[in-house]
């Protein structure tokens, strides 16, 4: 798809089984995130950004399932072709070295009964089973420096500190042996603005200077403009729209973007401005044809019927759509 | 000074704001491993809302600055540690009378962040809409509570067949809306909002906040919105007060304080939120000294203040009017 391209997805079908039926949480979609960027994957509750990161990273659990699809991982020259139904131990093998994952809430990946330090250690004997606690401590606060963490934080358990804290202690973990790529699903909904603000620089400024990849999924428009590179933005289990960010922003040309964006509220900005009409669609048995039709403004018969596939429309922007919005 | 009678009080109240908090004061004791230590989680608060014309007010603040507490203050659910809330001209914790109590309860309604928290997941919503209606005496019987269920209904543009429906089928806008709806029963004069779209969709969050306006220019319906959202208080309020770790530090019309703010904390939140119009410029500091805050002798920002002095750390700064309808609490505007 592109010559630099570090994740390549291609029909990927997730879907939660469920006793009413599958809920076709991420439904047959496809698309590749460059080395060195920040790539952010955007949309309502329940559209699938938050399977499809948890997919790319391993994390399937009951009853989440694979049904199709590959995903390539190119790391150090050296391509890792996953069939997500029978490989999921091999992306394990990958986990914390080459690629890390930051949670919502930063108590799902720390254990609330040990102590900062010892958990960072039990990460860095992983790679290296010989290292001794005078050099973990010493690679921890090179790291802890960089996110303006106090060093008292390492002797903490993780009830003492505050949600911030605990974030840029998971922050760090991610990040303390510089894998190649970074997932991180939501990782500043929970706090508080100057807080989100602070950390979402620390993690832009991580990756300018080790050059690795950042997966940001997050529904916050607002955090995707400011921070990510490039923008995929998912409607109910499909993708609708990929580009530049600030080209997303100023000329988004799939309505849904167009509508999403146009409703948000902007400081200095008494304009009105209005939802969305209508819900986004139950995933147990999402509409045929686009998945949007019923609340776009747009919708002909075509769009009822049959499906837009996600075509490149101008360099780098692609868009599921039979009328982009010029 | 006060009418004991409904009737006279109703005429009496209109010399008086709709609401007012006098250095309104909660001090949390905190328990567990933090025994014996304790926090002004409300301090010494001073509001006024006057009762003319219908007005939204906005209170913004992050988490743990003592909004929620704030909320629940005013609706009377938990008691100030010291200080006074008025309403019409009523101490509100002073109400004795079952009478009183109730008459308050319809004037003053509140909309709480989460709505599945607000339904019984087993019942219908019509059951709980019913027994609201009963229970503020607003309708004698089921059949009059009908009536008046169907007309809240129809008032924020949803269709009375509704009603059978359980919660879970509902959409998280669509539930919101009907927490609206619930509200809106005994016909209120002042609805208490707390975070009311943060749960809700980006797509469909407008259409609750347009429900407010509406119902503010339509029914006549003051609101306090809390917010930690800059972006939704400036498009639907009329003023607004910056609370920080418990105390109010800029008071003033929602477009002169966010959009030439005084307090340097109301200048960072403004430069933290994530806007679309404007890409971050500089940076920000954090602090681990989140507690330490509320414990401050002097200024509680002074800790991360760019402009901070000697004088703020030992000094707390008072409420001043340095420009007409502009009120902050910081040293440099004295």
């Amino acid at each position: 798809m592109s010559e630099n391209s570090i994740i390549e997805v291609g029909d990927l079908k997730a879907y939660y089984k469920t006793r009413h039926g599958d809920v076709k949480a991420v439904d047959d979609i496809g698309f590749f995130v460059k080395s060195n960027e920040i790539f952010g994957i955007c949309g309502e509750s329940g559209c699938g950004k938050s399977t499809l990161i948890k997919v790319l990273y391993g994390l399937i659990e009951p009853p989440l399932k694979v049904l199709s699809g590959h995903v390539s991982i190119d790391i150090n020259d050296k391509k890792i072709f996953l069939k997500y139904n029978n490989d999921v131990n091999n992306i394990k093998k990958l986990w914390w070295n080459e690629m890390s994952y930051i949670p919502q809430s930063s108590m799902n990946l720390l254990n609330p009964t040990a102590k900062i330090e010892d958990q960072f250690i039990e990460i860095l004997r992983k790679v290296d089973k010989r290292t001794t606690r005078g050099e973990a401590k010493k690679i921890v606060q090179k790291s802890f420096d960089a996110l303006g963490l106090p060093r008292e934080v390492l002797s903490s358990y993780p009830h003492q500190l505050s949600g911030g804290m605990r974030q840029r202690v998971v922050i760090s973990m991610a990040t303390i042996l510089n894998p190649k790529i970074v997932y991180a699903d939501e990782p500043t909904t929970a706090l508080d603005v100057v807080v989100q603000r602070g950390i979402l620089e620390m993690m832009r400024e991580l990756q300018r200077k080790s050059n690795n990849t950042f997966v940001i999924v997050t529904h916050d428009m607002g955090i995707q403009y400011q921070i990510s590179d490039r923008v995929m933005v998912m409607y109910a289990g499909k993708i609708c729209e990929i580009g530049k960010t600030d080209k997303i922003f100023q000329t988004s040309t799939h309505p849904y973007t167009k509508l999403l964006i146009e409703s948000l509220p902007r400081l200095g900005d008494k304009s009105e401005r209005r939802s969305i009409k209508g819900a986004p669609p139950n995933l147990l048995a999402p509409p045929k044809g686009c998945r949007f039709h019923i609340r776009c403004p747009y919708a002909t018969q075509e769009c009822i019927e049959e499906e837009p596939p996600l075509v490149e429309i101008l360099h780098e922007h692609y868009v599921a759509c039979f009328h982009p919005l010029g | 000074m006060f009418s004991p009678s409904g009737v006279a009080s109703e005429v009496m109240s209109m010399n008086y704001p709709l609401l007012e908090t006098i250095n309104l004061t909660k001090v949390f004791k905190m328990g567990g491993i933090f025994k014996g230590s304790s926090f002004r989680a409300v301090d010494n608060v001073n509001l006024k809302m006057e009762f003319n014309e219908p007005i939204i007010l906005s209170i913004v603040g992050e988490s743990g600055c003592g909004k929620t507490t704030l909320a629940r203050l005013l609706l009377n659910v938990i008691q100030p540690t010291s200080g006074i809330i008025k309403f019409e001209g009523k101490e509100i914790t002073k109400m004795k009378k079952k009478s009183e109590i109730l008459e308050f309860k319809r004037k003053v309604q509140p909309i709480f962040q989460n709505p599945f928290e607000s339904f019984n997941p087993l019942n219908t919503v019509s059951r709980y809409l019913y027994a609201s209606a009963l229970k503020l005496q607003i309708a004698k019987d089921k059949e009059e509570a009908k009536e008046i269920v169907n007309e809240a209904l129809i008032s924020v543009g949803l269709n009375p067949e509704v009603l059978d429906r359980k919660p879970h089928e509902f959409s998280g806008g669509e539930l919101q809306r009907i927490s609206i709806v619930r509200a809106l029963i005994p016909k209120p004069k002042l609805l208490i909002t707390d975070e009311p779209v943060s749960m809700l969709d980006a797509s469909i969050r407008m259409s609750v906040i347009n429900l407010f306006l509406k119902l503010k220019k339509e029914s006549n319906t003051y609101f306090i919105y809390i917010t930690h959202d800059l972006a939704t208080a400036y498009y639907i309020s009329d003023f607004v007060a910056i609370m920080f770790r418990g105390s109010i530090v800029e008071y003033g019309f929602a477009h002169d304080v966010l959009s030439d703010p005084l307090h340097p904390y109301t200048e960072m939140l403004l430069n933290s939120t994530p806007d679309i119009s404007k890409k971050w410029t500089g940076r920000v500091i954090l602090s681990g000294l989140e507690l330490k805050e509320f414990e401050s002798l002097g200024c509680k920002f002074w800790r991360r203040c760019p402009y901070a002095s000697d004088k703020c750390k030992l000094t707390r700064p008072e409420m001043i009017e340095p420009k007409s309808n502009r009120m902050v609490a910081c040293f440099r505007y004295q």
